[in-house]
């Protein structure tokens, strides 16, 4: 394709909500066959242009325009009858239907006596055949790992006949393999002339899969750059709004030498449950940050749930401080100064309707007891406290707390944990699917704290930053610990490389 | 004006204001208050006093609903406590001493506390689904209560259980008393204590209040003895009314309606924030309009239609939806040109 043509012109995109400017005047454009990532922080835009294009929000000022002529999207079906279809990060089909319903919901082939079943599988099995997916379309969507679902909900997309294809955040719960294969078909959809507009994080991604990057920050456009003429750090200055010298200089912190010599804070030895982790041991000393490196599903997060008791595990010892402790719930891991940040944010962690304040002193509460409640002077305290040393924004305690965008939300669980000032700290994916500034800010509190003796484990799929933040890092792969690294000795290919190959073959 | 307009209970508020101003208008009477002998009466005082039960029952549900749960077994559990404190009372030597009938309240109490307990075991322990869990005690009640009062319907002639319900207290109704009380002390508890905070939260998301280290089993637990405890005593209330205990009759859909009341009071059934000041309303609500079919002498065949009507009616007035289709018609037509308005308005400066 020479002269690409523009598929969605959005030219002045105004969006005001109650005291904000969400978006002010901001241009977009999408062009067919194009891979066009979506940059900005979070609270920068994105996911409110995203709802403007698709129909979710109206817009109060500017102009949407698809193929050429001047559209107004009342609702999302408005939108999806022009051709533009998404798939958000979580994903929004029938788990409890088959893979072949889901695929042709509402666009089954029909004969005088209703829907054609047989017709309708097989049109299934075509359009996930196009896309490379070869499944049995009777078989359950639940049954199907999160890749293959959002691979799925691609081919539904198609199905639609969709000329634009929005990637809100595809990535964010693949591994390495699994994106891979998204990559796959993204790059067929492109080659057929689909407009494609990628959300990400994760930088590697954008680069590897992008033409065109637009960048917004705080609702006002950036600019429009091809990805090949736009240097990472460029990029991610463009995003941030200041030059990105912050997370390296946190990187000192892993440098710190860690007292071994006296008894750990947290010592797990042998600690297992069938079919979930093989025994696997652990010390954390205090003082120490403790990273734990392996691909989604290689155990790492089921590790640090039986360390907390939100899973019991079947074999095994754990000592707090020297004296054996039986950690059957989570309560009896609070009550001896062990925190858990769980990877799901969402599911696991906000109490979404309820407040900014009230989330951040839930923790607290729960360890008091209903009948202990904290004063009002001292839960505005403390509340006060950890928005300003988080930098919670906006720093509004009443404001409810699902409103906030993920990379605040997640400083609100922290702020959580640490008000109740815990010895260790468990944190499973802290900055997964959060905007540069807040990763940093974030990773700083981070080593702050351990600095100050606090306890941590560290779990994330950015090995860079493991590496920055730990003194050793745990390795695991396939539900089994495979080694410790001391993170001074290895640099992330290296740790990648023994993730790969270490103990192989020796696993029977 | 804009602020009370968003109050979340301003749409119920409005809805129970409009209910009696409707009867003012067809009836004046309706809003007269008399005073005999130093006591009130008039409508308005007969729907504060025969609210009684179905309040005492909302707030339990309310409380339960919070949890993301529900308990149908209220009727049953106002049955068998009454059927407890009757029998007790139509055993005695003397039905008539005060001591007799509070040894038999506390009885009959008790025993819905113990039968709250089971439900709440059920659901908070053994993880039942609320609706399984206290339909079994929904079905089995009224056969318990049979058994205590032996297939018949007890009478007792008791001048302080008849005092429960019919008595008066500085010249109102006692059973007002005993749900302004009831309301009062679960307000205090819930938002006094952290409870309250922590049933939402419990409600909104279990699995991030269980990893929070919120012991959501024991406020689970609370929630059901709560609801199981007030249906006793509504049961009292009620037996003490028709100075009988009636197997079949007593609480009869009286979950429905309290369920019904906690939604008009704005809670949602999904669980999370609750709200006992909206369940008042919801429960003043339903008892004003019963009180209209009376006092209109809607004919026993119409009135269950009227009720669903006026109940529709009252929903709809409620509905989010609804808001925003009349602003659409009293306002032209659409949003468009108004926020356009207001972003020149306030990029001006």
């Amino acid at each position: 394709m020479t002269e690409s043509r523009t598929v969605v012109e959005m030219r002045g995109i105004t969006i005001r909500f109650p005291g904000v400017l969400a978006l002010d005047g901001v241009d977009f454009c999408l062009r067919a066959g194009e891979v066009h990532a979506l940059m900005g922080e979070n609270g920068a835009g994105k996911s409110t242009l995203i709802k403007a294009l698709t129909g979710v929000y109206g817009i109060d000022r500017g102009t949407i325009a698809v193929g050429g002529e001047e559209r107004v999207f009342g609702t999302a079906a408005d939108a999806q009858g022009a051709g533009i279809s998404t798939v958000y990060q979580e994903i929004n089909l029938c788990p409890n239907l088959s893979v072949g319903e889901n695929v042709m919901l509402g666009h089954e082939p029909r004969t005088l006596r209703g829907i054609d079943w047989r017709a309708t599988r097989r049109e299934a099995t075509r359009h996930l055949a196009s896309l490379g997916l070869h499944l049995d379309p009777q078989s359950l969507l639940a049954s199907h790992s999160i890749a293959v679902q959002q691979l799925v909900a691609i081919s539904r997309a198609m199905v639609l006949d969709a000329r634009v294809l929005i990637l809100d955040e595809p990535t964010s719960s693949l591994d390495r393999e699994e994106v891979d294969r998204l990559f796959t078909v993204v790059r067929g959809l492109r080659q057929q002339g689909v407009a494609i507009l990628f959300v990400s994080h994760f930088l590697d991604q954008v680069y590897e899969i992008s033409d065109r990057i637009t960048v917004l920050r705080n609702g006002k456009l950036v600019g429009e750059y091809l990805a090949d003429r736009l240097p990472r750090s460029d990029l991610v200055s463009k995003m941030i709004g200041r030059e990105l010298d912050e997370l390296e200089a946190i990187s000192a912190s892993a440098e710190r030498s860690i007292d071994r010599a006296a008894t750990p804070v947290l010592s797990a030895a042998g600690v297992g449950k069938k079919g979930v982790l093989h025994p696997a041991d652990l010390d954390v000393y205090r003082g120490e940050v403790v990273g734990i490196a392996g691909l989604l599903g290689s155990g790492r997060t089921e590790l640090v749930r039986l360390l907390y008791g939100a899973d019991r595990p079947d074999s095994g010892t754990i000592a707090v401080h020297g004296e054996p402790a039986r950690l059957s719930t989570p309560r009896h891991a609070i009550d001896r100064g062990i925190a858990f940040s769980s990877e799901n944010r969402r599911a696991e962690g906000l109490v979404p309707e309820l407040t900014v304040a009230e989330n951040i002193v839930l923790g607290i509460q729960a360890r008091r007891g209903w009948l202990r409640k904290l004063r009002r002077a001292e839960q505005e305290a403390v509340v006060s406290e950890h928005i300003r040393a988080l930098d919670v924004r906006p720093p509004d305690p009443n404001r409810v707390a699902g409103d906030l965008s993920g990379g605040n939300q997640q400083k609100v669980l922290l702020a959580r944990w640490l008000a109740t000032a815990p010895e260790l700290l468990i944190l499973d994916e802290p900055t997964r699917g959060i905007d540069v500034g807040a990763k940093a800010d974030i990773q700083r509190k981070v080593a702050e704290l351990a600095a100050r003796g606090l306890s941590v484990v560290f779990i994330s799929s950015e090995l860079e930053e493991v590496l920055r933040l730990a003194q050793r890092v745990v390795v695991m792969r396939d539900r089994r610990q495979i080694g410790v690294l001391d993170s001074s000795s290895v640099d992330v290919d290296g740790v990648i490389e023994y993730m790969a190959t270490e103990g192989e073959g020796s696993v029977a | 004006m804009s602020n009370l307009l968003r109050h979340r209970l301003f749409w119920p508020a409005l809805s129970l204001v409009a209910l009696i101003a409707l009867n003012t208008a067809v009836r004046p009477r309706f809003i007269q208050i008399t005073v005999r002998d130093g006591e009130l009466y008039g409508a308005l005082i007969d729907i504060l006093r025969q609210c009684a039960p179905l309040m005492l029952v909302s707030l339990g549900m309310t409380l339960v609903i919070a949890t993301r749960g529900i308990d149908l077994s209220v009727g049953a559990v106002m049955a068998v406590s009454g059927a407890v404190a009757l029998t007790i009372i139509d055993g005695s030597a003397d039905p008539g001493s005060v001591g007799t009938v509070l040894v038999a309240i506390v009885c009959g109490v008790g025993v819905a506390l113990v039968l709250g307990v089971w439900n709440g075991f059920l659901v908070a322990v053994l993880k039942i689904q609320p609706i399984i869990a206290t339909l079994v005690l929904m079905l089995a009640g009224r056969g318990v209560a049979l058994l205590i009062t032996d297939g018949f319907i007890t009478t007792v002639n008791s001048k302080p259980l008849e005092f429960v319900a019919g008595g008066h207290l500085l010249g109102l109704p006692f059973a007002l008393f005993i749900w302004v009380a009831a309301t009062v002390a679960i307000a205090l508890a819930e938002r006094r204590t952290a409870l309250g905070m922590l049933t939402e939260a419990v409600g909104i998301n279990p699995e991030a209040s269980r990893l929070a280290g919120v012991r959501s089993r024991g406020i689970i637990l609370g929630a059901y003895v709560a609801s199981g405890t007030l249906a006793g005593v509504a049961g009292i209330i009620y037996s003490s009314n028709i100075r009988a205990a009636d197997a079949n009759a007593a609480g009869e859909l009286i979950e429905l309606y309290a369920i019904l009341a906690v939604v008009l009071g704005g809670t949602s059934l999904m669980g999370g924030k609750f709200s006992i000041a909206g369940t008042v309303i919801g429960v003043l609500i339903i008892q004003t309009l019963q009180s209209t079919i009376l006092f209109l002498g809607v004919s026993s065949a119409e009135s269950p239609v009227f009720f669903a009507v006026v109940v529709v009616i009252v929903v709809l007035i409620q509905s989010p939806r609804v808001h925003q289709a009349a602003r659409r018609l009293t306002r032209g037509r659409p949003s468009r040109p108004a926020p356009e308005l207001r972003t020149e308005a306030e990029v001006a400066p």
